[in-house]
């Protein structure tokens, strides 16, 4: 169980977030402007590497604040991510 | 021996003067407070305490704390648990217990003739012989005959376990030598601590041992630590408490036993500390020679332990085997306590030990090693073999001590994913490089000298301290008496030729070296590899006192460097953890309280049985007349909507308020359909896709005012799909001026439905005109009704004329009361959610869970309409045209009926072609018995649906074929004229 800092509560148990998945290029404006295998990479391959990955998080038992952590799927260690998403 | 004989007279850390009685396999004993259960069948002469897990061979108990690998209990009555070891048991008055895997006694065990055909019953057997017809066909049997104790018939049926989350500074695991004075270096400084230790009492190994400190015996030293930590705010002390897990981020989970108040069964605590001490000391291992799990073959440590602190004697003459110094010193308790030493064998040329160097009438038989131990039901010779002459001698005992060195108790660490390394002065793995926050001290750290230990801690308290910004102040640690160095050479067995397969290397789980030398044969050598192929290590001991052999084991037979083969991983729970224990305090009603609306306790008092309708909330499901079957009950309810007059409590439904200047470039967005021609005081049906074109959601959005709406959702979807819109605003559009207010218990609905809701309405004092002109189908009028404020809206989710009353929460229950007493003249009837589900079937109205799967999009449903083509993007547009543009087969809503009007399908039922045994071609997604058309109805989404219209299909259910016709996914008024009336 993770101990997450939320930009807005500070650090709560991982039970209070539900986990977005990594982050991804934000969706396209317009998405007719992509090829149909372009759009299927860009809803199914999400970024899953041995290392530290940006993740979003939802502190849905709090706020409600949707915020990135970068966190190391090796070590669980969360490192110093200087970014939220409504910044 | 006569019972209670094995009882030293005086010493221990025992009170004779308190019995305490308890049972056994149906036999009743006697104790003294401070015994575990252990120590007080051995004090009663029981030695034969359980029968192995696969062979049935008789075991006795070989250890004294959780390391026990031979006798594991099921404890009875109030205090009902699994497998625990027999040694962890506190005894406690009237406690009972029985020994696992043995019918009907450890002693006479019916269950033993597995003994005689164990030669076709290896390692993995299960996977080579029992292929035909199938592994299903024995493991009923093999289930009945292998394995450990039965899980508790149900649960405690007085008290709860308990969950507590804590954070400290910094977490001591063990309370031995190491950790007591880690705990008070770190305490005196004010800094935060718990002190976890799994003993019944503190002082670890010091308990066993006749240590002096400061020339004193140990226990005033112990105690004084005690009591100072204990005086002191800062401190947690968690006593009888295991930590078993260790996770990410420095969480360390400890289940306490016995904790206070009495109520309490057992509570754990998940605790995240800043640093983390592990002072969990070391596990003694056995040696690996034949029949080496005898009972009366025991652990020298665990001999010493009986001795000294349970002053019990585990046997009359003894014969001590060891490759290492420490059995020494037990052999000088063991003198001490009148057990006669009929020979010391050492494996080793050249043993120097420091302590009780043997002399007088005792052998010690350097250079030698035991191969055999004989005897069934008890020790009652070993044989020894010379190294130098290979010559056998036989010397009678009925106690064999072993010792095959220590290994640290790494686990912990281990799991925190620190890495390991072999250390030949050794011959074990201790610590490497930590992966987290922590550290191990002392005999965990492989420092087995006791004034080495507490330098150990010494310096690791001041760290841990300093680390966490507390001031350290002067402390000495107390001096011991012997400081004895440690000295080991590596034996990993007797006697690798072992053909009867009787030389265990892990003896909870029954795997012997000849299991070990077969897995490496058959290829499986690497040591996860040797693992998995004989279970050695899984049991629910997780090898102590075995593993280390394993990896010796492997290494000699492949010749090759313990320190190449590595260990294998270290898995939680480190000692058996009830499933309570885990779970806490968790019932759904604690942690996840039901929802009910203002209206419920007039539900009951009318007869209604509550059904969970989604998300927790409570809803009627039915109101059963006297006399009347479900199927009555539902018909009327039905009928009544049908035909008369119904009202339904619709409060739970989601409800959201959208407003800001982009309110309508959000719900653009979030819906398929077009909603930025909606005019004031009107409403649409909408639904919701994923971002990968499935439906996540529909219901209707009302526009209150320009840049105002409200937003009506499934029940149980309301969270997830107030989610998904906070996360594409904040993630997406964080610039977008929109607020999203969920107000779904703010406002409470009863919604009047049936050919005379305006009926009801007419005779209400409101402002509001119900008129059909005045309020068209789908718009929305505030006002007020009776005095109350008020949104009625005009959808239906029925297929009739209905009117959805919304009220603040507060005023809902006198709403209520005003429309029944009202309708009551016209037959009102009250209606669940089970008639609900009839009339949105007979309408084809979508439910999510049912039609809506997760994988349907709305052509699949045949809602190509609500797909705008007007709109440049929204949510799963894009992935909806991917989908499409392939033109596969897709499953289609279609209706069902029978061709037996009276027989009704099975909900989920799949449809298979010609209803032959065959992959399926689709499946019953509803099914009800139809009021309006008095026959048996159903929705199904059946592969290419639309185009078989009118063609047969076959529901196939279990041993039938149910044949049916397909027709449209509607059966009442397709036109939909009377909702609109």
């Amino acid at each position: 169980m993770l101990e997450i800092t939320c930009p807005f509560c500070g650090p709560r148990s991982e039970t209070e977030y539900i986990n977005g998945g990594p982050s991804k290029v934000n969706r396209a404006e317009s998405p007719d402007g992509f090829t149909d295998s372009e759009w299927v990479d860009y809803l199914i391959l999400a970024p899953n590497p041995l290392g530290p990955v940006k993740e979003e998080w939802c502190h849905i038992m709090g706020c409600s604040l949707w915020f990135t952590i970068t966190r190391d799927t090796v070590t669980h260690e969360i490192l110093p991510s200087p970014e939220t998403s409504n910044e | 021996m006569s019972k209670g004989s094995r009882r030293l007279k005086t010493g221990g850390e025992i009170d004779r003067s308190q019995i305490i009685n308890f049972e056994f396999n149906g036999t009743q004993y006697q104790g003294c407070q401070g015994d575990s259960l252990a120590s007080a069948l051995m004090a009663n002469n029981v030695s034969l305490t359980a029968r192995s897990f696969k062979y049935h061979r008789p075991r006795g108990i070989m250890g004294a704390n959780s390391e026990e690998p031979a006798s594991y209990v099921e404890l009875l009555g109030d205090a009902a648990s699994g497998s625990q070891p027999i040694t962890t048991i506190v005894l406690r008055e009237g406690l009972r217990a029985k020994a696992v895997n043995c019918w009907p006694t450890p002693s006479f065990d019916l269950m033993s003739v597995n003994q005689l055909i164990k030669n076709f019953i290896p390692a993995g057997f299960y996977y080579k012989t029992l292929m035909w017809p199938n592994w299903h066909f024995f493991e009923p049997h093999i289930r009945r005959i292998a394995g450990l104790a039965k899980a508790p018939e149900r649960a405690p049926m007085s008290g709860q376990y308990e969950s507590r989350y804590w954070f400290c500074d910094v977490l001591i695991v063990g309370a031995g030598p190491a950790g007591l004075m880690a705990a008070l270096t770190v305490a005196r400084s004010g800094a935060r601590i718990v002190l976890v230790d799994d003993g019944s009492l503190p002082g670890g190994d010091l308990l066993n041992t006749k240590e002096l400190l400061n020339g004193q015996p140990s226990k005033i030293w112990v105690n004084n630590v005690i009591d100072e930590l204990d005086n002191l705010k800062n401190v947690l002390r968690l006593q009888e408490s295991s930590a078993w897990a260790y996770r990410e981020q420095n969480l360390v989970i400890v289940t306490e036993r016995h904790p206070a108040p009495k109520q309490l069964i057992q509570r754990t605590w998940r605790i995240r500390a800043r640093r983390v001490i592990i002072a969990s000391g070391a596990i003694e291992r056995t040696l690996v020679f034949k029949n080496n799990d005898r009972p009366g073959v025991m652990l020298a440590s665990a001999v010493q332990a009986y001795i000294n602190r349970y002053a019990t004697l585990p046997g009359k003459r003894a014969v001590i085997f060891t490759n290492n110094d420490s059995a020494y010193q037990v052999a000088e308790d063991m003198i001490a306590a009148g057990i006669e030493i009929a020979a010391i064998v050492d494996c080793r040329k050249d043993p120097a030990p420091t302590h009780a160097s043997p002399t007088g009438d005792i052998v010690h038989k350097t250079n030698h090693v035991v191969t055999k131990v004989v005897g069934r039901r008890r020790v009652r010779a070993v044989n020894l073999r010379s190294n130098a002459t290979g010559d056998i001698k036989t010397i009678a005992c009925d106690l064999l001590c072993v010792s095959g060195g220590w290994n640290p108790t790494v686990h912990l660490f281990s799991q925190a994913r620190g890495s390991l390394r072999y250390e030949d002065s050794l011959s074990t793995f201790v610590p490497d490089t930590a992966a987290q926050a922590n550290v191990c001290i002392g005999a965990a750290a492989g420092k087995f000298g006791l004034q080495e230990i507490f330098a150990d801690a010494l310096e690791a308290g001041h760290r841990a301290a300093i680390d966490c910004g507390f001031k350290i102040l002067e402390l000495s640690a107390p001096i011991a008496q012997t400081s004895a160095p440690y000295s080991i050479e590596a034996l990993w067995h007797s006697n690798s030729d072992d053909l009867s397969a009787s030389s265990f290397v892990d003896i909870q789980n029954d795997v012997t070296l000849h299991d070990v030398h077969l897995a490496i044969r058959e290829g499986f050598g690497a040591i996860e590899h040797v693992k998995r192929y004989t279970t050695g290590g899984m049991g629910i001991d997780q090898g102590k006192t075995g593993n280390i052999n394993i990896i010796g084991a492997v290494a000699n037979q492949m010749n090759v460097a313990l320190a190449e083969i590595g260990t294998t991983t270290y898995r939680s729970p480190f000692v058996p953890i009830e499933l309570g224990a885990i779970a806490g305090g968790r019932e759904d009603s604690a942690v996840l309280p039901y929802r009910h609306t203002p209206i419920t306790q007039w539900h009951k008092d009318y007869g209604a049985t509550m059904y969970e309708s989604g998300a927790h909330w409570r809803r009627p499901g039915y109101y059963a007349k006297v006399g009347e079957s479900l199927q009555q009950t539902i018909n009327r309810e039905a009928l009544a909507t049908r035909e008369n007059l119904a009202i339904y409590d619709g409060s739970p439904l989601g409800k959201f308020e959208i407003s800001g200047q982009d309110a309508i470039k959000l719900i653009e967005m979030l819906y398929t359909n077009q909603f930025s021609n909606l005019k004031v005081g009107m409403g649409r049906y909408g639904v919701m896709l994923t971002e990968d074109g499935r439906i996540l959601d529909d219901g209707v959005t009302f526009k209150l005012h320009d840049d105002h709406y409200l937003m009506s959702t499934s029940t149980a979807n309301a969270q997830t799909v107030y989610r998904h819109i906070q996360r594409f605003l904040q993630i997406e559009r964080p610039e977008w001026r929109v607020w999203i207010t969920p107000l779904t218990t703010q406002w409470s609905n009863a919604t009047l439905c049936g050919p005379k809701a305006r009926q009801v309405l007419s005779q209400l004092n409101s402002d509001i005109d119900f008129s059909s002109h005045a309020f068209p189908f789908m718009g929305l009028r505030e006002g007020t009704i009776e005095g109350i404020k008020t949104r009625v809206c005009r959808v239906s989710f029925t297929g009739e004329l209905s009117f959805e009353i919304n009220v603040r929460s507060r005023d809902a229950l006198k709403l209520w009361e005003r429309l029944f007493e009202i309708g009551k003249p016209l037959d009102l009837v009250p209606i669940g959610s089970e008639a609900n589900h009839v009339l949105r079937v007979e309408k084809g109205f979508l439910s999510l869970g049912h039609e809506v799967d997760g994988t349907a999009d709305p052509y699949d449903l045949g809602m190509s309409w609500v797909m705008s083509k007007q709109k440049a993007d929204y949510i799963g547009k894009r992935a909806v045209k991917v989908r499409r543009g392939q033109n596969r087969a897709r499953r289609e809503l279609v209706g069902l009926l029978t061709d037996d009007p009276y027989r009704l399908v099975t909900e989920g039922a799949p449809l298979t072609p010609d209803g032959k045994l065959e992959a399926s071609e689709g499946f019953v997604t509803a099914s009800v018995w139809s009021v309006a058309r008095s026959r048996s109805v159903a929705l199904a989404l059946l592969a290419d649906g639309r185009n078989r219209i009118g063609q047969k299909a076959y529901v196939r259910i279990k041993n039938d074929v149910i044949p049916v016709t397909i027709t449209q996914p509607c059966f009442y008024d397709a036109d939909s004229e009377l909702m609109r009336s």
